[in-house]
C-alpha cells in the first residue's frame, strides 16, 4: 500500500493523478478464514484492524450485506463525546476518544477528527443535578468535563437563546475534548488499513446462514457460497436479531428507527457540538457549512430506515425555540438508520451461548463516537477471551440485573 | 405516517395519537419464577423483521389499550384488535399468511 502524504500529493499532482491505488481490494471470499466479522460497518471494521494491529490475526474476512460503512456509520451525526455516568460506559468511550485524537495518524487516513467541544444544555433544573453529578463522576473516572454557566455558554454558542419561554438554558455539561469525525473516512480508513494487512473485506454479500456443530460455530453460509470459519463476530446494529436468529440465540435487543437532517450550507456560526436532551435535538455545523441535525428514535419496531415525519417535526420545533436563527434555514436531505436498543440503553460485547461466536451490538443511537473503542475491546475479547473493557457489558447482565444504566443518567436516547 | 385503526372507538388515529408498547402477548413472570423467566419478560424480545405482534395505546383519543399485527420490513398493518385476548384472532391470522404463507404465530410454532 502507498501511503498518503504531502509528497504523494505532490508526485500524483506531476503526474495527472495517475498513480493512486485502489484504497482497498475487493476479494472473491475464500474457503475458510480464523476469523469472520459480519458487517463492515465502524465497529466491524474496528475490530478487525485491532485483531490483526493488537494480536496479529490476519487471516480475517469482513462480511458486508450492502457496500462498506453504508448502515449507521454512514447515517450518525458523527457526533464523538465520552462523558458518560457509569464507570465501564467511561471507559470504553473515552478509550474510544483516545484512539480518535491519532487515528488519521495510526490509519494514515484523513479521518478529520475536530475536537471542537461539546455541550449538553440542561433545560431543567432536573438535568441540572443530573448534569453536576456527571461532572462529578467524570472527575473520578479521569475524564474532563465542565460544568458552564448559561452565560459561558452564550459566549461560546452566540447563535443560542438562553432564556427561551419553554426551556430555559441553565448552564451545561461541556466536554472539550468531544467533537466530530468524518464518518465515511472512519470506515475507509479502518477498511484500508485492514486490506493492507490481508484481510478480506467483502461487500455486497449477504449472511443467509450460520453453521453450527456441538455448539461451536463452524462456518456461515452467503450469497457468494459458503464460509468456514474458527471464530465469528456479529456486527450487525439493527440486524443483530435476525442474524442471532440463525445461530439459535435470542438476545435483549429492539430495532428502532433514528433520523437525522441537514440544512442547506451556510458561513460559519458554531464552532462547538451542542446537544438539547430535554427537547429531544443535537446540532453541529459541517465542514460544508451544513447544520446537523438529530434527534429521538420512532417509538416503535422498525427496520425500513425511514422514520416518522412528525419526529423531524418535533426535532427541528424544539431547535428553533433555543436556537432562533434555525427558523430561516431550508433544510437540505434527511434520513433514517436502523439503530439496535437494549433495556439498559448501554451495548452488549459478549460472548453468546454458541461457542466461537462473539456479539457487538446495542450500542442504540450512540454507537459512532465508540468504534475504536468497542473494536479494541471486541478484538481483544475474540482473541483472549476476555477484555476489561468489554467485561461488563455481557449479554447476560440483564438476567443477572447487572445493568448499565445510561438510559435513567442520560434521560434520553444519546 | 402510520395510521392505525382503533378497535374500541373507531377512529383511523395517526401515529401522533397513539403511543407504542412494544411486543404484544408477553408472559408475564412472577414471584417464585426464575431469573430466566425474568429475563425473558422484561427484556427479550422477537424483534421480527417482518410480522411483528404489537401492544399500541389510543393516548390521545379513548385511552385504551389495543393490539396491532403489523409488518416491521414493510410498515404493512394486517389489522387491529382488542386486548382482551391472549392470542391473534383467526381474520388477523388469515390477513397475515395471506402475504406470507406459513407463518405462524410463536405460541404456536
Amino acid at each position: 500500500m502507498r501511503r498518503y502524504s504531502v509528497f504523494a500529493v505532490a508526485r500524483e499532482g506531476l503526474r495527472y493523478h495517475s498513480g493512486w491505488e485502489r484504497a482497498w481490494r475487493s476479494p472473491q471470499p475464500k474457503k475458510k478464514y480464523d476469523v469472520i466479522i459480519v458487517g463492515a460497518g465502524g465497529h466491524g471494521l474496528a475490530t478487525a484492524y485491532y485483531l490483526g494491529k493488537n494480536y496479529g490475526i490476519t487471516n480475517v474476512a469482513i462480511i458486508e450485506k450492502g457496500w462498506l460503512g453504508g448502515g449507521n456509520t454512514g447515517r450518525n451525526t458523527t457526533i464523538i463525546r465520552s462523558n458518560y455516568l457509569q464507570d465501564p460506559s467511561a471507559a470504553i468511550y473515552d478509550k474510544a476518544l483516545s484512539l480518535y485524537e491519532n487515528l488519521s495518524q495510526d490509519l494514515n487516513y484523513n479521518v478529520m477528527f475536530s475536537p471542537r467541544g461539546l455541550i449538553m444544555l440542561a433545560q431543567t433544573h432536573h438535568e441540572v443535578r443530573g448534569y453536576k453529578r456527571t461532572v462529578l463522576a467524570n472527575q473520578l473516572q479521569g475524564v474532563a468535563t465542565e460544568w458552564v454557566t448559561p452565560e459561558q455558554l452564550k459566549k461560546l454558542v452566540p447563535i443560542i437563546n438562553i432564556d427561551g419561554p419553554r426551556y430555559p438554558v441553565m448552564g451545561g455539561l461541556y466536554q472539550k475534548r468531544g467533537g466530530t469525525a468524518r464518518h465515511d473516512a472512519v470506515a475507509w480508513g479502518y477498511a484500508r488499513a485492514c486490506s493492507d494487512m490481508g484481510m478480506d473485506v467483502i461487500q455486497q454479500c449477504e449472511v443467509t446462514g450460520v453453521r453450527t456443530e456441538g455448539g461451536k460455530v463452524v462456518g456461515i453460509n452467503t450469497t457468494k457460497g459458503d464460509i468456514d470459519c474458527d471464530k465469528l463476530g456479529m456486527v450487525v446494529a439493527g440486524h443483530t436479531s435476525t442474524l442471532a436468529e440463525m445461530a439459535g440465540f435470542r438476545l435483549p435487543i429492539e430495532s428502532v428507527a433514528l433520523q437525522a437532517l441537514v440544512s442547506e450550507p451556510i458561513k460559519p456560526c458554531m464552532d462547538v457540538v451542542v446537544m438539547a436532551n430535554t427537547v429531544h435535538g443535537y446540532m453541529s455545523q459541517s465542514d460544508k457549512g451544513e447544520m446537523v441535525i438529530g434527534g429521538g428514535t420512532d417509538s416503535y419496531n422498525n427496520y425500513t430506515q425511514r422514520g416518522s415525519f412528525h419526529h423531524i417535526e418535533e426535532t427541528v420545533r424544539a431547535l428553533v425555540e433555543t436556537f432562533p436563527m434555525v427558523s430561516r434555514l431550508k433544510m437540505l436531505r434527511q434520513w433514517g438508520g436502523i439503530v439496535d436498543m437494549t433495556g439498559d440503553r448501554s451495548p452488549i460485547l459478549s460472548k453468546t451461548p454458541v461457542e466461537g461466536i462473539f456479539v457487538n451490538c446495542g450500542w442504540g443511537t450512540g454507537g459512532f463516537k465508540a468504534i475504536p473503542g468497542s473494536g479494541w475491546g471486541m478484538a481483544e475479547l475474540m482473541a483472549k477471551g476476555h477484555s476489561p473493557l468489554t467485561a461488563e457489558f455481557d449479554m447476560y447482565r440483564f438476567r443477572e440485573g447487572k445493568f448499565i444504566d445510561e438510559s435513567v443518567a442520560a434521560g434520553v436516547a444519546h | 405516517m402510520l395510521i392505525l385503526h382503533c378497535p374500541y372507538c373507531g377512529v383511523y388515529a395517526e401515529e401522533t395519537e397513539l403511543h407504542a408498547g412494544g411486543e404484544a402477548h408477553l408472559k408475564r413472570a412472577t414471584i417464585g419464577d426464575s431469573d430466566e423467566a425474568f429475563e425473558e419478560y422484561l427484556f427479550m424480545r422477537e424483534n421480527k423483521k417482518g410480522v411483528h405482534l404489537e401492544r399500541w395505546r389510543h393516548a390521545n383519543g379513548c385511552g385504551k389499550w389495543f393490539l396491532c399485527a403489523r409488518d416491521t420490513a414493510t410498515l404493512e398493518v394486517y389489522g387491529t384488535y382488542p386486548a382482551q385476548t391472549t392470542e391473534p384472532p383467526a381474520d388477523i391470522v388469515a390477513a397475515i399468511t395471506a402475504k406470507h404463507p406459513g407463518w405462524s404465530w410463536k405460541e404456536k410454532a
